[in-house]
């Protein structure tokens, strides 16, 4: 993106500048519509399942904007000689969590393709005075986790076979789970900052909230995960984005010594339809938290933000 | 010792699963890994560093990397008694090719599961005891087939390959016959009266 040119445009809010999830494009004085598109292959093997996390995060960054989803449209990658069955359990499956968004699926566009993709463009829209960036931590905040971490790592063991029944069924649950009920939540508070976890993991997606003025410090003993991940991590079924992700963030982050390994891949594990990631006020912290715990997802106070001591992320 | 592992082209996390798994059937000696990018080099020393593990890395060239490891003495014989003790409690599990094909639906489909059905059985821990082939199954087995390396691994690790010899008659292909042995519809029937577990894909 770096590469193309940029247009300047009033109306045109959030995009560009800072790796935001998606476009935000001004209307009138209180309407902006919010415009976002993801897609990727199967990382589960059922294909209605497949359908739901891929439309569940799509939303997402939606939900991460403080916005309403409204209409989206399929985006279908789909090999010709494939047993179209499938192709229907997945648009059935992205259609279902479309419905439950409460938003429009209003069409879309296949191609022909050696290997299945899936995904949705969604459009929502958002009071321009109401949107949530990824970036504007204040010192004072709290950060706070709606989903547990470890899926990309569980989806990696599952994958050659390393993977209990249960550590993949805590995975599906927690990805096919829409954002929406935590932002209901999130909503009613006096949000400075909020994401949604995906590809670059949690210490990625807050390395892009931090601005130059804060330290961020997470309590490793706080973070809510899979507790298989943990195990697997120790197994090393990691990824080659989670290294990657180390790699990118090698001089933001300091890591305690006494934090235990599995953690530290945990919290660098990219992810797929993870949660929100919100800092707020301190105050209201534990009201979140509590009203959150009872949407039934593992979830938690992470972490704290104060003025820039040190590293800009330290986990201890 | 030496080994080598050669995982390019292989997406994490399976260069690090090959390497446990060569490390798991090494008593000392030195394991090289090579890989063709520098994030599974970096995966696999930090595997290395967990563990406890000497190693050197050695890049040759933008595609290929490569990981030194020093064995450990004492895991590999750990390991070999744990392997010995999953032996003893792997004799129940029965697998059951009734077909060269894996479901029903696409015949092409089929085929490519089946194959990889056959290669998902070697990476199991502990294995089956017994693979039974009959009708089309038995295709499986013969010269030429692409499942048959998978079955002769199988086979080299212990698991009795069971081939229906009327099917191999029927087929004619008794002579094309490429692992395991013939056997009689009394034991294949007797051999899943006495399976814990039958597997049929």
């Amino acid at each position: 993106m770096a590469k193309l040119p940029r247009v300047e445009d009033p109306n045109f809010l959030v995009g560009f500048d800072h790796a935001d999830d998606a476009a935000v494009y001004q209307l009138t004085d209180d309407l902006a519509i919010v415009q976002t598109l993801d897609f990727f292959p199967p990382m589960v093997d059922d294909p209605y399942i497949f359908g739901q996390i891929a439309a569940a995060n799509a939303l997402s960054d939606v939900y991460a904007m403080g916005a309403v989803p409204k209409t989206a449209l399929n985006i279908v990658c789909f090999p010709e000689k494939m047993d179209i069955d499938i192709l229907d359990r997945v648009l059935q499956g992205g259609s279902e969590k479309v419905m439950e968004a409460g938003a429009v699926l209003a069409g879309g566009h296949s191609i022909d393709d050696v290997d299945v993709k899936y995904g949705l463009s969604v459009t929502g829209i958002v009071d321009p005075k109401r949107i949530y960036t990824n970036v504007g931590c204040r010192p004072g905040d709290v950060l706070i986790l709606t989903k547990p971490l470890g899926v990309g790592i569980v989806c990696s063991a599952d994958r050659v076979g390393e993977a209990s029944a249960s550590a993949m069924e805590a995975a599906i649950r927690s990805m096919t789970t829409l954002n929406k009920y935590a932002a209901e939540v999130v909503r009613r508070f006096p949000v400075h900052a909020c994401t949604d976890v995906t590809g670059f993991g949690f210490l990625g997606h807050l390395h892009e909230m931090l601005g130059s003025g804060t330290t961020a410090v997470i309590y490793s003993d706080q973070i809510p995960h899979i507790p298989e991940a943990l195990h697997y991590a120790e197994e090393f079924l990691i990824t080659g984005a989670a290294q990657r992700n180390r790699n990118f963030l090698e001089n933001s982050v300091e890591i305690e010594p006494q934090v235990p390994f599995g953690i530290e891949e945990v919290l660098f594990d990219p992810q797929t339809s993870g949660g929100l990631l919100v800092s707020l006020p301190r105050e209201a912290g534990e009201q979140v938290l509590a009203e959150l715990e009872k949407l039934g997802l593992p979830c938690g106070i992470v972490g704290e933000v104060a003025d820039r001591g040190g590293k800009e992320i330290i986990v201890r | 010792m030496k080994r080598t592992v050669d995982a390019t082209g292989l997406a994490c996390p399976l260069p690090v699963v090959e390497t446990k798994k060569a490390l798991r059937e090494m008593s000392g000696g030195e394991l090289e890994v090579i890989v063709d990018n520098i994030v599974s080099l970096q995966n696999l020393e930090k595997m290395a560093k967990q563990m406890g593990l000497a190693y050197r890395l050695e890049t040759v060239s933008d595609a290929k990397h490569i990981i030194h490891i020093t064995a450990d003495e004492s895991s590999g014989e750990a390991e070999t008694s744990r392997k010995q003790a999953d032996a003893r409690r792997s004799g129940d599990a029965v697998v059951v090719l009734s077909s060269d094909r894996m479901g029903r639906g696409d015949e092409e489909l089929g085929r490519v599961l089946m194959k990889s059905f056959v290669y998902a059985l070697t990476e199991m821990d502990p294995l089956p005891a017994k693979v039974l082939l009959y009708n089309a199954g038995v295709k499986l087995s013969i010269k030429g087939s692409d499942t048959l390396p998978d079955l002769q691994k199988l086979e080299a690790q212990g698991v009795e390959i069971l081939n229906c010899g009327t099917c191999l008659d029927f087929f004619q292909l008794t002579s094309e016959l490429g692992v395991g042995s013939v056997t009689n519809m009394y034991e294949i029937v007797q051999s899943q009266m006495d399976a814990g577990v039958i597997i049929k894909p």
